[in-house]
Order: C-alpha cells, then sequence, then structure tokens
C-alpha cells in the first residue's frame, strides 16, 4: 500500500489546473434544463440535444485528456490503483441503484400486492376498497391500469427471447474474458476478435431487447403504464438495457484503442474497468432473469 | 402576560428557566387533569392505551435524565477538576480500558431492555383489534375528513371541516385576534360522535394524499394512506366522556394546518340517541348526500 | 488535443496555483477545492438560515401574518433540502479535502479532477432548486421526505428538484470515491489503517454510506419522476404500487443520510477533545468499532420513521430493537470522549467549547431519538414538534457545532492567521444559550401537542413559539459573528505557527506542516514514527 512517493522519478501525478471539470458541470445543468424543459412543455424535445451533444464531447474531451497522459507514461501503479478502486467503487454505486429498482419490485410483489389482495395486516383495503382484486402476481393492481380497454395484458414468457438474450450476454462475458487472457499474454489478433466479438454480442441484445419492448408495447397491452408489472418490468429491463448500450459503446471504444496499439500485459486499466463493467450488466440481467421474466 | 396577551392560565407556566421547568413541569403532569394540555407534556389522556403510553413516556424519560445525570455529570466534573489553567497535569497512560469499555457497553442494553419490555407489551395490545364494537370509516381529502358509520349506525355519513369562525382567523392579514376565537384551528362544524366504554375501530384511508388522524387523549395516530385501509382502534374509559381535539398529522399541502378532528364522546345511550337522530335526519333529507367516486385512477 | 500536451510534462508539481478565476473554476489542489466546498457551504447555509428565520417569524404568534400556507411549505422545504445538502454536507466534504491529505500524508486527493468535477455541480444544482421560487406554482411543498402522491401534485417545480436531487447525488458519490480511493491508496508509508486519525477514519465509514445510499435516493426519485410523466405505478395503488414504498425507499436512503451527517462530526470531536485534554483519545480503536456498528446500524432501522403508517407487528418489534440498539456503540463513543477529558488537563479555546458543547446536546437529541425509537411512544410524538426538537439538537448543536468546532481548529493551519478569539468565544457563548432557547422549548410544544409543517397553531402553543422564535433570531443573528470571525481571519492577523495550538497536543501530521501549508501537500511522504 502506498508507495505513492517511494521513488522520486514515481511521482503520483497531479494534473494541473483543467477545464473539464466545470465544463461537465455546464453539460449536466445543460442535460437536466432541457430535460425539465421538455417535460413542463415549455420547449419541445430538441432542447436535450445541446446537452447531449455536450455530453458525448465531455467524454471525448476528458478520456482523451487521460488516455493521452497515461500514453505519455506519466501515471505510475499508484495512479493506476486509484483508478481502479474509483472504477469499483461506482460499479458499487450502481448496483445500489438497481437495488432500489429491485426492491420495489420485491416490495410489490411481496408487500403491496397481497395487502391489496387482502392479506396480513391491510386486510381492509381489499373489504372496502377493491373487492374484486385477488392480489395474484403478474398484475397491473386493482384498478387494471394499462392501456387495454379491457385492462388485460400479456407478459413475455422467460423462455423466448429474454432465454436467448441470457445466453447472448453470458457468452459475451466468456468472450470478454478470453479477450483479457489475450490481452494479458500478448495476443493480440485473439483479443481484437473476441472483443469485437463481445461488443457485436452486445449490440446484438440491445436490438433484440428493442424487439421485445416493440411486440410488448404493440401486441401484449404491456407497456410502462401496465400498472406496478410495467412499471417495475420496464424501469429495470430499461436501465439495464441503457447500461448495456453504455458498455457495448465502450467496449467499441476500446476495441479502437487496442486497434491502435494501447494497452499492454501489464497495464490495461481501462480494458479492465469496461470488462468490469460489462461484467456488473451481466450480472444485473441473471437477476432480472431470475426475478423479472421467470419466476 | 403583557407579550403575548395571553390568559391568566398560561401566564403563570412561563419562564426561561427551561430547564427548571421541564422537571417542575412534568411532575406536576402526572396528577393534571385530562383533556386539557398543560402546554409542555403529554397528557395521560382517557383511554388505556393513551395512560400506558403516558406511563412509558414518563419512565423513559426520567431513565434518560438518570443517564444524562451521570453522564453530564462526570462530563461537568472533568470540566471542573481537570482544567490546564488550574494546573491539572494530563495523565497520558489512560488510553483504554477493556474492563470499563464492557460495562459501559453492557449497562446500556441493560437499561435499553428495560425500556423495550413495557414498550412491546403496549405494542402487543395496541394491535389487538379484535372485538371491536363499532367501526367507522374516515376518509380523509384535501382538506377534511369523512366519518362513514358502520356496523349500528351504518348509514351516518358526513363531512367534518374546519369550523366558519377559524376559518375566518386564520385568513392572511385577517386582522382577527385568534385568540378571540374558540378552539381556534381545533374545531370543526360537525364532530365525529362515538360511545364511551366501547372498543370503536377506525378504518382509515385517503381520497387523494396522504393524511394522519390523531387524537392525543387517545393516544391514537394512523396514517390514511390513499389505496390502502388502515386500522385505528380506541376505547375511552366510562366517565370520560367529552370533547376531545385534534388534528391531520401528516403534511397534507397548503391547508394541512387546518383539519383538525374532534370527537364528542357520549355515554352509549346518549350515543343511542344521536345515532336514531342522526338516521331520521338521514331519511328526511330529500337528497342524501352521493358518495363521492372512487375513482380508479387514484393520482391523475 | 491541445489539453493533452498541456498537462503532459513529466514532473508536474509546480508550486504556483494558477491564477485569477482559473484557479478557482479549474481547480485540481485539494485546499482550493475544500475551500470552494467550505465557502459554498456557509453560504448555504446562511440561505437556508434565512428560511428557517421565515419559518419562525411566521409561527411567532398564531393567526396568518407573514406568509401564504403554501409559501411556508415551500420554506420548510427548501430550507431542509438546503441546509442538508447544501450546507451540512458540502461543509463536511470541504473539511475532508482539506484535512485528510493533509492527515494521512499524500500530496492531494487521489482523482484531482473528478474532485473539482464534483463541487462544480453543486452550485448548478442549487441554482436549479433555487430557482423554483420563480416558476408558476412555486417551489416544493411537500416537505424535504417529499412524499409521493403529494409531491406528484406539483408544478412546474417538480421536474427541477428531481433533477436537482440527481445533481446532488452525483456529486455526493463522486466526492465519496474520491475520499475513499485517497484513504486506502494515497496512505504515507507506515501509516496504517488503525493509526490513521479518527477524523478519516469517520469519513471512511461516511463515504462509504454515502455510495451506498444515494443512488437508492436516486431511485426513489426517479420512479416519482416516471410515476409522474410517464404512467408508471410505483406509488398508485390502483395500478398495484403503494404510497408507502416510497417511505421505505426514501428511508433506506434517509436513515443512514442523517448519519452521514454526524459520523464526520464524531470524528471531528474525536479530534479536538484529545487536543485540548492533552491526553490521547481514550479507546481509539473502539471509537472505530463503533464508528463502524453505527454506519451498519444505520442501514436496518428505517421503519422508525414510519410507525403510524401501519406495518406489521414484527417490523414494528424489529425496527423498535434494531433503532434502540444504535444508543449502544454511540453510547461508547460520549462515554470514550468523557474518559479522554477525565484525568486530563481542559483548557478552553472555541473548537474545545464547541466540542463540549456537542457532547451535552447531541446526547440530548440522542435521549430524544431513544424516547422515538418506542414504537407507542412515538405514536404520540411522530410529525410533532418533539421530532423537530429531537433532529435539529443532533443536526444544529451536533453537526452545525461540529462543523464550527472544525473550522475554529483548523481556520488558523489553512490560513496561517490567528483569530480574533475573543470574538469567537462570544460567538460561541451567543450560540450556545440561543440554541436552547431555540429549541428546548419545541420539545414541550411536541409533548403539548403542536404538529410539525403547519404555518399556524392553536393558542394553547403561543408561549413556547415565542420563545422559540426569539432564540432563532437571536442564534441566527449570532452566525454573523461567525462569518466576520473567519472573513477578518483570511484577510489576516497575528501569524499562526504550525502547531497553531502551542502547549496542547495536536498529534496528526497536519501540524507538521507550516501554517498555511504549502500548495502541493506531501511531495514526499512523511514518516510516520
Ligand atoms: C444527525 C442526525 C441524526 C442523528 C444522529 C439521529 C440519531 C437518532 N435518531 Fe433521529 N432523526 C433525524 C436525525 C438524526 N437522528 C432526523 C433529521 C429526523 C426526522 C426526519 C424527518 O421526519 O424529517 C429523525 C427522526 C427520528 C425518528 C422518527 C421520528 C418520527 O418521525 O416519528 C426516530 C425514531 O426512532 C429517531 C431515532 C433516533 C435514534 C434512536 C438516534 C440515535 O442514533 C441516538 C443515539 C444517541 C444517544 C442515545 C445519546 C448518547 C448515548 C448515551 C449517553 C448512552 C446511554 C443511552 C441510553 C442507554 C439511552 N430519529
Ligand atoms: C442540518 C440541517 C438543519 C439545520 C442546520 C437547521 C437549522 C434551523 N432550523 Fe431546521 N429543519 C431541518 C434541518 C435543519 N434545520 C429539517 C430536515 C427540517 C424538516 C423539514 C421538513 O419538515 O420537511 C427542518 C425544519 C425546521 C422547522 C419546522 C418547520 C415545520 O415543521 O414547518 C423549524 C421551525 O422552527 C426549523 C428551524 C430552524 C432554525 C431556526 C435553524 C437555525 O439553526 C438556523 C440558523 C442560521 C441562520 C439564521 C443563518 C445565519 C444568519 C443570518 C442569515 C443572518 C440574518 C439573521 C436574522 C435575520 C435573524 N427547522
Ligand atoms: Cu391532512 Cu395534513
Ligand atoms: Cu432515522
Amino acid at each position: 500500500m502506498a508507495q505513492a512517493h517511494a521513488t522520486e522519478a514515481d511521482k503520483y501525478y497531479i494534473p494541473h489546473g483543467s477545464p473539464w471539470p466545470i465544463y461537465g458541470s455546464v453539460t449536466l445543468f445543460t442535460l437536466m434544463l432541457g430535460a425539465i424543459a421538455t417535460l413542463n412543455n415549455w420547449l419541445p424535445a430538441w432542447s436535450l440535444l445541446p446537452g447531449f451533444v455536450m455530453l458525448a464531447l465531455l467524454f471525448v474531451f476528458w478520456f482523451n485528456t487521460v488516455i493521452g497522459e497515461n500514453q505519455h507514461g506519466i501515471y505510475n501503479l499508484a495512479v493506476d490503483r486509484s483508478f481502479r478502486l474509483g472504477m469499483m467503487w461506482f460499479i458499487f454505486s450502481e448496483v445500489m441503484f438497481f437495488a432500489a429498482f429491485f426492491g420495489a419490485l420485491f416490495y410489490a410483489r411481496e408487500l403491496a400486492v397481497p395487502w391489496l389482495g387482502g392479506e396480513g395486516v391491510k386486510i381492509f383495503s381489499k373489504l372496502l376498497l377493491w373487492k374484486h382484486y385477488d392480489g395474484a402476481w403478474p398484475t397491473n393492481g386493482p384498478g387494471h391500469v394499462g392501456p387495454r380497454a379491457d385492462g388485460s395484458f400479456e407478459t413475455v414468457p422467460a423462455l423466448g427471447l429474454p432465454a436467448i438474450n441470457t445466453a447472448i450476454l453470458l457468452s459475451s462475458s466468456i468472450t470478454v474474458t478470453i479477450a483479457h487472457h489475450a490481452l494479458i499474454t500478448g495476443h493480440r489478433t485473439r483479443l481484437k476478435i473476441f472483443l469485437a466479438a463481445t461488443f457485436l454480442l452486445g449490440f446484438t441484445f440491445v436490438a433484440l431487447q428493442a424487439m421485445e419492448y416493440h411486440e410488448a408495447y404493440t401486441e401484449l397491452g404491456l407497456q410502462l403504464g401496465t400498472g406496478i408489472y410495467g412499471s417495475t418490468f420496464f424501469m429495470l429491463t430499461g436501465f439495464h438495457g441503457m447500461h448495456v448500450t453504455v458498455g457495448a459503446i465502450m467496449l467499441t471504444v476500446i476495441w479502437f484503442r487496442v486497434l491502435n496499439g494501447h494497452f499492454t500485459p501489464q497495464r490495461h486499466f481501462g480494458f479492465e474497468a469496461v470488462s468490469w463493467y460489462w461484467h456488473f450488466v451481466d450480472v444485473v440481467w441473471l437477476g432480472l432473469f431470475i426475478f423479472v421474466y421467470w419466476l | 402576560m403583557s407579550l403575548t396577551g395571553m390568559n391568566v392560565e398560561h401566564a403563570g407556566r412561563r419562564g426561561l428557566a427551561l430547564g427548571a421547568a421541564l422537571l417542575s413541569g412534568l411532575t406536576a403532569a402526572g396528577a393534571a387533569v385530562a383533556n386539557t394540555s398543560n402546554g409542555y407534556n403529554l397528557m395521560p389522556g382517557v383511554t388505556d392505551i393513551s395512560r400506558d403510553i403516558y406511563a412509558l413516556h414518563m419512565e423513559v424519560f426520567w431513565i434518560c435524565v438518570g443517564i444524562a445525570v451521570v453522564v453530564f455529570g462526570a462530563m461537568i466534573y472533568s470540566l471542573i477538576n481537570f482544567r490546564h489553567s488550574q494546573g491539572a497535569v494530563a495523565d497520558t497512560s489512560m488510553r483504554h480500558s477493556t474492563k470499563v469499555e464492557i460495562i459501559w457497553t453492557i449497562i446500556p442494553v441493560i437499561i435499553l431492555v428495560v425500556m423495550a419490555i413495557p414498550a412491546a407489551e403496549i405494542i402487543l395490545k395496541m394491535e389487538d383489534t379484535r372485538d371491536s364494537e363499532l367501526s367507522i370509516r374516515v376518509t380523509g381529502y384535501q382538506w377534511k375528513w369523512q366519518y362513514q358509520y358502520m356496523d349500528a349506525a351504518e348509514g351516518i355519513n358526513f363531512f367534518s371541516t374546519l369550523s366558519q369562525d377559524s376559518n375566518f382567523a386564520r385568513q392572511l392579514h385577517s386582522g382577527i385576534d385568534p385568540r378571540t376565537v374558540p378552539n381556534y384551528l381545533l374545531d370543526v362544524d360537525k364532530p365525529m360522535v362515538v360511545p364511551s366504554g366501547t372498543k370503536v375501530r377506525l378504518l382509515l384511508t385517503s381520497q387523494d394524499v396522504i393524511h394522519a388522524w390523531w387524537v392525543p387523549d387517545f393516544g391514537a395516530k394512523r396514517s390514511a394512506i390513499p389505496g390502502f385501509v388502515n386500522e385505528l382502534w380506541f376505547k375511552v374509559t366510562p366517565g370520560k366522556e367529552g370533547i376531545y381535539r385534534g388534528q391531520c398529522v401528516a403534511l397534507c399541502g397548503r391547508d394541512h394546518g387546518f383539519m383538525p378532528v374532534v370527537v364528542d364522546v357520549r355515554t352509549p345511550e346518549e350515543f343511542k340517541k344521536w345515532v336514531e337522530a342522526q338516521k331520521t335526519a338521514v331519511k328526511q333529507a330529500a337528497a342524501i348526500p352521493p358518495e363521492p367516486p372512487r375513482s380508479a385512477q387514484l393520482l391523475n | 488535443m491541445a489539453q493533452a500536451t498541456d498537462t503532459l510534462p513529466h514532473d508536474d508539481h509546480h508550486d504556483q496555483p494558477d491564477t485569477g478565476i482559473k484557479r478557482w473554476l479549474f481547480a485540481t489542489n485539494h485546499k482550493d477545492i475544500g475551500t470552494m466546498y467550505l465557502v459554498f457551504s456557509l453560504i448555504m447555509f446562511f440561505v437556508g438560515g434565512a428560511m428557517a428565520m421565515v419559518i419562525r417569524a411566521e409561527l411567532f404568534k398564531p393567526g396568518l401574518q407573514l406568509v401564504d400556507p403554501m409559501f411556508f411549505n415551500q420554506m420548510t422545504t427548501l430550507h431542509a433540502l438546503v441546509m442538508i445538502f447544501g450546507a451540512v454536507m458540502p461543509a463536511f466534504v470541504g473539511l475532508a479535502n482539506w484535512m485528510i491529505p493533509l492527515q494521512i500524508g499524500a500530496p492531494d486527493m487521489a482523482l484531482p479532477r473528478m474532485n473539482n468535477f464534483s463541487f462544480w455541480i453543486l452550485p448548478f444544482a442549487f441554482t436549479l432548486l433555487l430557482s423554483t421560487l420563480l416558476v408558476p406554482g412555486g417551489a416544493p411543498a411537500g416537505g424535504w421526505t417529499l412524499y409521493p402522491p403529494l409531491v406528484l401534485q406539483g408544478g412546474d417545480y417538480f421536474p427541477m428538484v428531481i433533477f436537482a436531487i440527481h445533481l446532488m447525488g452525483i456529486s455526493s458519490i463522486m466526492g465519496a470515491i474520491n475520499v475513499i480511493v485517497t484513504i486506502m491508496n494515497m496512505r504515507a508509508p507506515g501509516m496504517d489503517l488503525l493509526r490513521m486519525p479518527l477524523f478519516c477514519w469517520s469519513w471512511l465509514i461516511t463515504a462509504y454510506l454515502l455510495i451506498a445510499v444515494m443512488p437508492v435516493l436516486a431511485g426513489a426519485v426517479t420512479m416519482l419522476l416516471t410515476d409522474h410523466f410517464f404512467k408508471t405505478s410505483f406509488f398508485n395503488a390502483a395500478g398495484g404500487g403503494d404510497p408507502v414504498m416510497f417511505e421505505h425507499i426514501f428511508w433506506f436512503f434517509g436513515h443512514p443520510e442523517v448519519y452521514i451527517m454526524i459520523l464526520p462530526a464524531f470524528g471531528i470531536i474525536s479530534e479536538i477533545l484529545p487536543t485540548f485534554s492533552r491526553k490521547p483519545l481514550f479507546g481509539a480503536v473502539s471509537m472505530v468499532y463503533a464508528t463502524a456498528s453505527i454506519a451498519f446500524l444505520s442501514f436496518i432501522v428505517w421503519g422508525h420513521h414510519m410507525f403510524v403508517d401501519g406495518m406489521p407487528l414484527a417490523a414494528q418489534m424489529f425496527f423498535m430493537m434494531s433503532t434502540m440498539l444504535i444508543a449502544v456503540p454511540t453510547g461508547v463513543k460520549v462515554f470514550n470522549w468523557t474518559a479522554t477529558m477525565w484525568r486530563g488537563s481542559l483548557s478552553f479555546e472555541p473548537p474545545m467549547l464547541f466540542a463540549i458543547a456537542f457532547l451535552f446536546m447531541f446526547s440530548i437529541g440522542g435521549f430524544s431519538g431513544v424516547m422515538l425509537a418506542l414504537v407507542p411512544a412515538d405514536f404520540q410524538y411522530q410529525n410533532t414538534y418533539f421530532v423537530v426538537a429531537h433532529f435539529h439538537y443532533v443536526l444544529v448543536p451536533g453537526a452545525i457545532f461540529a462543523i464550527m468546532a472544525a473550522v475554529y481548529y483548523w481556520l488558523p493551519k489553512w490560513t496561517g492567521h490567528m483569530y480574533n478569539l475573543t470574538l469567537a468565544k462570544t460567538h460561541f457563548w451567543l450560540s450556545t444559550i440561543f440554541v436552547n432557547v431555540l429549541f428546548f422549548p419545541q420539545h414541550f410544544l411536541g409533548l403539548a401537542g403542536m404538529p410539525r409543517r403547519v404555518p399556524d397553531y392553536a393558542v394553547q402553543f403561543s408561549d413556547w413559539n415565542m420563545v422559540s422564535s426569539i432564540g432563532a433570531f437571536g442564534f441566527g443573528l449570532s452566525q454573523v459573528l461567525f462569518a466576520i470571525v473567519v472573513i477578518q481571519c483570511i484577510r489576516g492577523g497575528q501569524k499562526a505557527s504550525s502547531v497553531v495550538w502551542g502547549d496542547a497536543l495536536p498529534t496528526g501530521l497536519e501540524w507538521t506542516l507550516s501554517s498555511p501549508p504549502p500548495y502541493h501537500s506531501f511531495i514526499t511522504a512523511p514518516e510516520i514514527k
């Protein structure tokens, strides 16, 4: 631990003043203003655009700076370890974000819906308010909230697309591991191929997910507004899908860096960060597959 | 009093000697009469539960005072006796002592158990909703209460809103001195009426946002949640008939401060008479107040 | 990439800060960023305090005199959000920025650019939050707890609050990651974890809490957002959701959040008491364990905010017991602090005065907390001024006093000047007296039955409200002294030595550096004996 200053030649790198943080803050602010203006109907949806453009540029600028510094070899091992630790804790925060939505799912399934159906301490909820409700899962609630006039909806069966998507994500986890191995052992070609396979699998997953959403919206009567089932279903899978998209883009970026000869067998934090992220996305999916689609 | 124009009853209890006021006040409170707030402590109230809670509150309060005396005493002793300016020399060898640390971990645990046991007993009592003799469905609205009687009083159904004179006085720049308004903010046009000595069960729900129903003298408080029904019961000791007042205690929007709860507790005989009178009134009334629509979409 | 080449020189330890505004906008130096955090926090304390003054002025006597009930509720809501997310939390992050590198012997924080990012998000977040006062329908008025369905009735402010909270959350998470990484990775050789100063320890644990719960808050407010705009039914019973579910998610965040506001305070007290008792902290190791236990327990007690919402019996019992348990490790801390003073050699400089006041008044707040934990009793206390009194005792003479103690303790180190001790002591005495006049009577009000979040009240509550308001004005005005002391000290004054507190016993590496410390704190790692 903490050999940050073990030798004079290997100093911890403290950057100069940098414009990116403040630019980043302005970016986030712009993005949020755009979202607020859109949601409040102050402006049409294009008001989101500047924020997104600035956000994309933020990543380009900031990462370019960091990658440039790294390629010039001014990061010592301690800096590397800071990045790693930072990434790990960032992923932990993401885990907790998903935990909130999983918590909502469990709470609704195990407590709220049974209560509305007349179980446990709130039995009078059924007797007085929702006489004809049985509280069975999946449900869009006693009010049958949803797009169809008769209040019905169908769910996506676990054994269709979701099972295929599970297979896709699991194999992408394997390919990224193979790529990592190839990187460590210096097999650059194998690295390129398996990394490419990984992000292609990732994008395939997103495409299939989009198909599934399309079907849910047009044929199953399953929408974001389909009661608690629709809410938890789309919020969980939706946030997950966004993470897969981001992860796949990051994998692509990493791939281009590999093509440019970046990363050495010993030092490849960028690669590792992305692959951790990818594994994390994978694990979340397993949770989703089990608790959202299957059980 | 000159500053506030308070009535004599309260004037005697004023003073900035806060600590002293607390101690003397709380002892006096035990003997105080129910249904009149003494202004600085819980009241024993008029139900078994409220009296139990009061006893628990006082017990825990005194335990905390006891702990405070010991802990603060040790601190004050140090502040007085170990002063640098008085030439005190620090005993720097005193770094830790497993023995005392174990002691001061275990003693609080014991104290907490002593507090938790009576508390748990009261919870069990409160949660026992069996054998209720009269049920009333209570619905919160922004900003009034609806009382729908069930069981033997089925059919009685009315709203209870802040009384007119309070409502005038409470307007911004009304120019009316609240002290001239009887039961300012704690009075309604039509109170809920219940019999004493009877286990009354309230079935609480809400039509819009979360409200909470509270009568301190009953030791009864519970949220009214849209789409769900919460249970709450109380049983006023016979002989304690009278008017009891409380308020909505969950922030429910602009007029949250202005939706009081008033309960008129009568003897079972009087209550029966009231029910009969209400029922004939309901029959006579040409237009029965329609039950408010229970829309499927509670939020819109 | 012009920028990239700019920052590439190998040895980057140029010892001069940027000049002018660039120094602050582009800052990567932990001290500059720490200063910005602290200044921001002070401004927010005054903004939030001004709102509290509106509250107390309206409550000065019964009847509505000054503001509309809606505006009153807006003040309550914004007051709390500004104080919690704008004043207390940034103050602690500012202190962490200044002190952690100094205390562990590091040149800076581990991730300096991210450090600046997490700071600069805050002014934007609060611009967003406070500008809700200007939009049609006004600011959020549903309380800082943002309970649905009430908050969903909101107008244009609604997405603004949600996104402001998202921004604050992003900022806190980045700040917390930085603290953890710095402590894990940047300690000087020999500074093993158990030798680390208690302030760093308490921040390490706090940072962990932050990373664990801020995303949960983000999730909760995101659900509010989609319920409002995208037809989801998380908090709508008709769709199978439950408004109380929000409370569960919110308090899963909210309870650890209150310890986020007190654990760094514990750390500060653990630094100051030994110094001015001239005696090492008693039981330092058990202090660390106690802090960790409090953090652990804080995750399993959230239900105590919801006893009256109708929970299953077993849940009531569980949350009651787990909550009460927190008194045990907290007690260990209080007792250890007392034992630190015992047979010490005490002197009463301003930081010590604030620390001692903290001990007494935090404990009072803790006692009322234990009373609140008892379910049946909470039925009477819940949503009354008794609760308001409880949390202000732990937050104002608790967290705020600890922050002031820390500022008075380290200010000479930061600026190189000693401040006006007499003025600081005056500030202390006025604050201590008035804070009790302000909040002690609120216990009486609550017990007598006055609900919280009301702009007006029944006449039997008049007396104590008036006392409380007088205390509030007194306390508020006293804080002007604080600003004066700090500004004077930044401007100049008697030179402070590197140990600052003369014959007191400051431990910790920060005292080995000059006052003010060099721009890059420890360019070469210090020797740890
Ligand atoms: C810094 C912030 C902080 C801290 C440290 C605490 C500490 C505690 N709090 Fe508090 N609390 C809040 C901030 C805080 N709280 C806020 C903001 C709210 C309201 C939120 C809202 O609704 O808006 C709240 C509300 C709140 C409630 C809900 C009340 C209600 O709404 O009905 C409860 C109930 O259990 C509670 C309990 C406790 C307990 C048991 C502790 C314990 O940690 C206290 C432990 C300390 C001691 C006990 C003193 C020292 C110990 C000894 C000397 C040892 C011996 C003592 C004994 C054996 C008793 N708090
Ligand atoms: C860290 C958090 C924190 C802090 C520091 C404070 C500080 C103060 N609080 Fe706050 N408060 C909360 C957190 C905090 N509060 C929370 C969480 C709530 C619950 C909100 C809710 O219900 O949703 C609350 C609610 C709350 C209420 C209840 C409102 C209601 O229920 O309707 C009241 C009422 O008295 C109050 C008062 C005060 C006062 C007088 C101070 C004082 O200590 C402030 C002193 C500071 C200043 C005054 C600023 C400095 C000086 C000047 C600006 C100079 C000018 C001075 C004058 C004009 C006199 N607060
Ligand atoms: Cu209804 Cu508050
Ligand atoms: Cu809590």
